[in-house]
């Protein structure tokens, strides 16, 4: 009767607790079985994709054409996925990366700072067709909204915009004698990221100015799918790690570089 | 008109670059701003900041050199400086709503005599509205230098008395450098602090549409 936690006056009590804790398990493996390995490595794009639902806001790192997640954004074409809200910076150019998404009428709506890039032929189609509702948000309140999302905040006020057109309607106050305007989280179902390199713990270090959204927005998503050029095989570096792996869903591998 | 004598942009941004002191840290628009990064005169250490992720943006880098994910906010291909760092977006704009940066040069639609800038959006509707970093910067950047053309291509007035177009900002535009002068926006309003080589201020004044104070 000694290994019977207190409170539990007979073995079979016991017996029963654990059983229904095991059933409550996700993935069906009792506590206490040895260590649970942390494995956020996906085999293939398709399949680290496969969460993204009809209609879902999916927030898209990359500033021009740095540290997009171009084969993410490749595999969410295949899949056919639509009804999308996109949050971010630009809203594609030419014929890749957004302008996929756009070009196939999967998106409803974009939210983001600058969709006016040289070429972003597809974005300028859907928006004078009123196929795609726009919201464009000054580019540091855009980053601010996402990063509150990831730090738990439900706002915050800003200089930015007052007595603009983009603060009309918005509430406003004065604070140290400035004007300043309230701009609320911006929370997102999914984030997809362009890294440079994760290991298996979803770890992330990031390339010259490919850094730029990625690591703010793999905070804010319910679930942040990574492609990185590579794959460790052992663990980063901790100081290295610009994105810590607690905000990674899933890693994939893949290699190549615009 | 044909008494306007009228600098080139090379010219107005070599103008422009002399006012930027050594050790500043400044912000460059995108467009004609960009160009005041190749005028800064020999001797001065600036560290140019690019929104997308870069404090010492360096040139353009030589042929077979270049790296497709080291841009600036103007999406052009650059290098770093030494003592650069990269850093993610919202420790970028940390930079520049919270007053770290010293100067934003920035292109311009319009400028007021009570320092309103429109630089983001025009009446024309049928283009979507861009705004980028624009607004942020106008609030947080304690010296916004203003770099443009003095009238429209159509000879339309763009210094004037209130913007008309879309604001980016209230009261943020500290200098104004154009093809015909240079311009403090002072409580007062516009005041020449220089006019471009051969002209007059009746001649630059007939094209402003706010006084400009001597």
């Amino acid at each position: 009767m000694a290994l019977v936690p207190e409170g539990y006056t007979d073995i079979a009590g016991f017996a029963l607790m654990v059983a229904v804790a095991t059933i409550a398990m996700p993935c069906g493996e009792p506590i206490g079985k040895g260590p649970r390995m942390i494995d956020k490595r996906v085999a293939t794009l398709a399949e680290a994709i496969a969460p993204v639902e009809e209609g879902a806001v999916v927030m898209i790192g990359g500033f021009g054409t740095s540290g997009i997640p171009f084969g993410l954004i490749d595999a969410l074409a295949s899949s056919g996925v639509g009804g999308l809200t996109i949050v971010s910076n630009n809203a594609g150019a030419g014929e890749e990366g957004i302008s996929v998404l756009l070009r196939n009428g999967q998106v409803a709506r974009v939210i983001c700072s600058y969709p006016r890039t040289p070429g972003s032929i597809w974005f300028e189609r859907r928006y004078a067709a009123g196929e795609v509702e726009l919201e464009v948000v000054p580019q540091g309140t855009l980053a601010e909204r996402i990063r509150a999302a990831g730090a738990g905040l439900g706002g915050f006020f800003t200089p930015t915009g007052y007595g603009t057109k983009l603060a009309e309607g918005k509430e406003t106050r004065q604070i140290d004698g400035r004007g300043q305007v309230l701009e609320m989280a911006l929370h997102a179902d999914i984030a997809l990221i362009r890294a440079e390199e994760a290991d298996r713990w979803g770890n992330l270090s990031f390339h010259a100015t490919a850094r730029n959204f990625n690591p703010v927005m793999a905070t804010a998503a319910k679930h942040t799918i990574v492609e990185a050029r590579r794959v460790l095989d052992g663990p980063m570096d901790p100081a290295a790690v610009i994105t810590p792996g607690i905000f990674v869903g899933s890693v994939t591998e893949y290699g190549v570089r615009p | 008109m044909n008494d306007l004598h009228r600098l080139s942009d090379n010219d107005v941004a070599r103008r422009l670059a002399q006012d930027i002191p050594d050790g500043a840290y400044v912000n460059l628009g995108i467009g004609m701003p960009n160009k005041v990064a190749g005028f800064v005169p020999e001797g001065r250490e600036v560290m140019f900041h690019s929104e997308n992720g870069l404090l010492g943006v360096g040139p353009t880098p030589a042929p077979g050199t270049e790296d497709p994910e080291l841009i600036d906010a103007s999406k052009q291909l650059v290098t770093t400086i030494p003592g650069a760092s990269f850093f993610e977006h919202s420790t970028s704009f940390a930079m520049m709503r919270g007053g770290h940066i010293d100067i934003a040069v920035l292109g311009a639609y319009q400028v007021a005599e009570n320092g309103e800038l429109a630089n983001w959006a025009t009446l024309d509707d049928k283009h979507p509205p861009a705004v980028g970093g624009a607004m942020d910067l106008v609030v947080g950047v304690p010296t916004i230098y203003a770099i443009m053309r003095h009238t429209g291509r159509d000879g339309s007035i763009k210094l004037m008395e209130r913007c008309s177009y879309p604001l980016t900002g209230l009261g943020v535009v500290s200098r104004v450098y154009t093809d015909l002068c240079v311009l403090d926006v002072t409580s007062e309003g516009f005041r020449l602090v220089e006019l471009a080589p051969g002209n007059t201020l009746g001649a630059v004044q007939a094209v402003t549409g706010a006084k400009i104070h001597a």
